[in-house]
């Protein structure tokens, strides 16, 4: 038995340890947001936050996560939408949608340590993979929902 | 349109099942169906005709026949009926019509299929009369309710007046009066003229985004059924063979297995969740029959396409004149061999099908498919039932390009797997290796061509050899005519080149390797003749843009596409050192498109494309913003298929996963600029269309860049670096 805290909450799951945290999410805790894409940490569509962190899920073991902070993208706003969500919204990114979860996990965790990021720091952040090509609107986005908190936060460090 | 019931049957059974989902203790149900879950709540709605239900509330539910894959159809085509419909926009949701009643029904749906750019072009007079015969019923019942003339009613988003009374009604309050009334004759509907639109022709929001952004379920991989189980399968590495023995021992000790199941053309192992299903497999010792195919390689496979290139006797694809003779008598005679590889779609989510098998025999199937019909034939058909007896839930594709309409493989397999699990819905989901290895491939081909120039470098002549695999061969064999398929040919068999003598074979040659129709089928072609073109120029002496033009009549559409491309990009005039630009040209699909590319190429070769510019001409434009969304997903397939190859290896595909089969990120992403250039008078498509003149334009520009002209695709690297 394992215990894994997933959006603040406590999950006692009966899996094996070395069972990637990608499927106790989709098939043991019916948190289907994060995606299978590749399994080997390529795509990024399994992209979670682990203690902040954007971690590619499909390569966590479940063991590995005990003790974390887990969220999912069904966790990522508590309350009404994330501002990368009404971003994402706003400049009408997705496409079919897949990989999006995963980038908008991957964006949200960019924004928190970075929050004006600049094209570099995206380009080096947002590795995820989409096949639908939504890249020039995730930029738009990542920058669109950068600009309200750059102006009540004094201007980010170049890094 | 002339079927009606009281309530939509889809929304009924969906409400049904969300209540037994209730009942059973779960919202695993009610998640399968998100794109009807406003439709179906609050109080009873009325269909009034195929396309359009509507609630008490006003609320509109448009029904969608295609399939949502990202390109935005779903959205443009609910703009197109709420336009004649006359209907509030923000009360607009959408339901995908169900195969199975569309089967019941008589096809009322028209086409499910989904491919080719149609979705628009296509049904756009159907669905548009849709909308506009649900209208007029609706007027209809509200001049009968306040017995004046229909004529004399106005509408205005959902609420029908009567000026000379000053009486208003909402559609809402007529909408089951209206379902009553007889249908309009199609014939006699008047649809609005598009320079009149008010819904259609917006920039407005996709109705399906929001559900994405939030990470809803929406997928075929998502769904979740009461003591669902999962399944992942192996099939014969090298295509074509078969299981000749199997030991699942060791498999079938492992945790939350359940089954291991052997067909003749795959072994899955079925599981309590997907990771120990697909753990189980690999424990799987299988033996293939891999037949006589499992020598064959890149280089039996080049040598098949050489052999046609020399075989005396091809089918024509074209004859124009007397291009032999022309060509003995040019000036200068130019010669040039392209070739490209197979392509495998890679589609984000992988091949997937959630199939049930019930007590009474029903099957229903959940799956992401370009073809809701085809899915529900091949689904009755492997389960042995009527088409009747079969449903399919058409659910949100995480990608498509060509690879879940034609081959219904994942379908079969799927109600296979679920026909060996009787009672118990299985969600079988492939492997990402799976998918590499597996697919209907992008046509490999070997093209050579050659043209004759007079004195002033005019082409007086053109002929082209194309070796490449049938993919109507595969998928529908009865279209092919005279040993052409359209398909393998397009772009260079129907130029629109003025050149007076042409001649065009084709050599089918198929090899073992499945092909199907990927993103704009034949566009490989386009690739070859606007390098080659370039190819051309550059013997005659003269500016790409001029020598193109020089050969195209006044008023060609292509004309038009690719003055205004040149003139957006700016051809001509200066640019950042080291950066360089390609234009090419090429129409399909409905539309007319040219593109111009700027490019850098830096000493060690790498490439860097950094603006690409496409004009097109689609007649009419339904969403500006999603046909902008579109040229760029065309950018982005258009890079990954200049670095992306399926090699062959001992019969079977080498590359296995995204790190020897490359996607672009975000930094490869160059700024796309489409000018949209809508000349009315017809209706063409776009979510193939921007990548026809990619490829051409980014490696024409390249050897602008380099002097070095890439005519065999995968750009390798080393490729571009200055000798």
């Amino acid at each position: 038995m394992l215990k894994l805290n997933v959006n603040g909450k406590t999950h006692t799951v009966d899996v094996e340890p070395e069972m990637p945290l990608l499927w106790v999410l989709r098939d043991v805790l019916n948190l289907p947001g994060a995606k299978y894409g590749c399994g080997i940490a390529e795509c990024g569509s399994c992209t979670v936050h682990i203690d902040g962190e954007p971690e590619r899920s499909c390569r966590v073991k479940a063991a590995d996560a005990v003790g974390k902070k887990i969220v999912t993208i069904e966790g990522l706003s508590q309350k009404g939408l994330h501002r990368i969500q009404k971003a994402w919204i706003e400049n009408e990114v997705p496409q079919c949608g897949y990989c999006q979860t995963g980038m908008i996990m991957a964006a949200a965790a960019l924004l928190a340590k970075k929050p004006k990021p600049t094209d570099a720091d995206i380009d080096e952040a947002m590795t995820n993979l989409c096949r639908c090509g939504t890249y020039p609107r995730v930029r738009k986005a990542i920058h669109a929902a950068a600009a309200p908190l750059a102006k009540v936060t004094p201007p980010a460090k170049k890094s | 349109m002339t079927t009606r019931s009281a309530a939509p049957r889809s929304a009924a059974r969906r409400d049904f099942l969300k209540a037994s989902a209730a009942i059973g203790g779960g919202l695993a149900l009610e998640f399968s169906f998100p794109m009807v879950a406003n439709a179906a709540r609050g109080g009873a709605a009325t269909e009034v005709n195929a396309w359009v239900v509507i609630h008490p509330d006003d609320r509109v539910v448009v029904r969608i026949a295609r399939s949502e894959m990202g390109q935005g159809t779903m959205t443009a085509l609910a703009q197109l009926v709420a336009e004649e419909l006359d209907c509030d926009w923000d009360k607009v949701t959408t339901e995908f019509a169900s195969p199975n009643e569309h089967v019941r029904r008589k096809r009322v749906w028209g086409s499910m299929s989904t491919g080719g750019s149609q979705g628009v072009r296509s049904s756009q007079d159907y669905v548009r009369k849709g909308g506009a015969a649900a209208r007029e019923m609706l007027v209809a019942a509200a001049a009968a309710q306040w017995k004046v003339p229909a004529g004399e009613c106005t509408v205005d988003r959902s609420v029908i007046a009567h000026a000379p009374s000053k009486r208003k009604l909402r559609y809402g309050q007529v909408a089951s009066e209206a379902a009553k009334l007889a249908p309009p004759d199609p014939k006699t509907i008047a649809l609005r003229d598009p320079k009149d639109w008010r819904i259609a022709g917006k920039p407005l929001h996709r109705l399906d985004i929001p559900e994405k952004v939030l990470g809803k379920p929406v997928f075929a991989t998502d769904v979740s059924l009461p003591g669902m189980l999962h399944a992942s399968i192996a099939q014969s590495p090298v295509f074509g063979g078969k299981v000749k023995s199997l030991d699942a021992s060791a498999a079938e000790r492992m945790r939350g297995v359940k089954k291991v199941i052997r067909t003749d053309d795959f072994v899955a192992v079925v599981a309590d969740n997907w990771w120990r299903a697909n753990r189980a497999l690999r424990e799987v010792k299988i033996e293939w029959d891999t037949g006589r195919n499992a020598g064959a390689s890149d280089a039996t496979i080049m040598a098949m396409f050489r052999e046609g290139l020399a075989d005396p006797k091809l089918p024509e694809a074209k004859k124009a004149g007397d291009a032999a003779a022309a060509m003995a008598t040019a000036a200068k005679v130019v010669e040039a061999e392209y070739s490209s590889p197979y392509l495998n779609h890679a589609t984000m989510e992988p091949m997937v099908c959630v199939a049930w098998i019930k007590p009474d025999g029903f099957v229903e199937v959940w799956t992401s498919t370009q073809n809701g019909e085809a899915s529900l034939a091949t689904a009755a058909e492997t389960a042995g039932v009527p088409l009747e007896k079969a449903e399919v839930h058409k659910m949100m594709l995480g990608g498509g390009f060509g690879r879940r309409g034609g081959p219904q493989d994942f379908v079969k397999q799927g109600v296979l797997i679920a026909k060996a699990m009787p009672g118990t819905p299985v969600k079988m989901m492939w492997s990402r290796e799976e998918d590499m290895q597996h697919g209907y491939y992008r046509p490999a081909s070997l093209v050579r061509m050659r043209a004759g120039l007079d004195a002033q470098g005019r082409p007086v002549a053109f002929e082209a050899k194309i070796a490449c695999p049938s993919i109507l061969a595969v998928l529908r064999p009865e279209a092919i005519q005279k040993g052409i398929d359209f398909s393998a040919v397009r772009t260079l068999n129907d130029m629109p080149y003025d050149i007076p003598n042409q001649q065009v074979y084709y050599a089918m040659r198929n090899g073992h390797v499945p092909v199907g129709f990927w993103r704009a089928p034949g566009l490989q072609n386009g690739i070859y003749r606007e390098c080659f073109v370039d190819e051309l120029a550059l013997a005659a002496g003269k500016d790409p843009l001029e020598y193109r033009l020089a050969m195209l009549k006044p008023g060609d559409k292509n004309r038009l596409v690719l003055e205004a491309a040149a003139k957006a990009a700016g051809w001509g005039a200066p640019l950042p050192p080291g950066v360089f630009r390609g234009i090419a040209m090429s129409d399909g699909f409905g539309s007319f498109t040219a593109g111009v590319a700027e490019v850098s190429v830096n000493a060690r070769g790498e490439l860097k494309i950094h603006r690409f510019v496409v004009a097109i001409d689609s007649g009419h434009v339904v969403n500006p913003d999603t046909c902008a969304a579109q040229a760029e997903s065309n950018v982005a397939y258009g890079i990954g298929m200049l670095y992306q190859a399926n090699t062959v290896k001992d019969g079977r595909i080498v590359e296995s996963n995204f790190h020897n089969f490359p996607l672009p990120t975000i930094a490869d992403m160059p700024k796309v600029e489409l000018v949209l250039v809508p000349s009315g008078g017809f209706w063409g498509g776009h979510g193939e269309p921007g990548i026809l003149s990619f490829g051409g334009a980014v490696l024409n520009a390249v050897y602008a860049a380099t002097g070095k002209r890439v005519r065999t695709l995968p750009l390798k690297p080393g490729d571009l670096r200055k000798a």
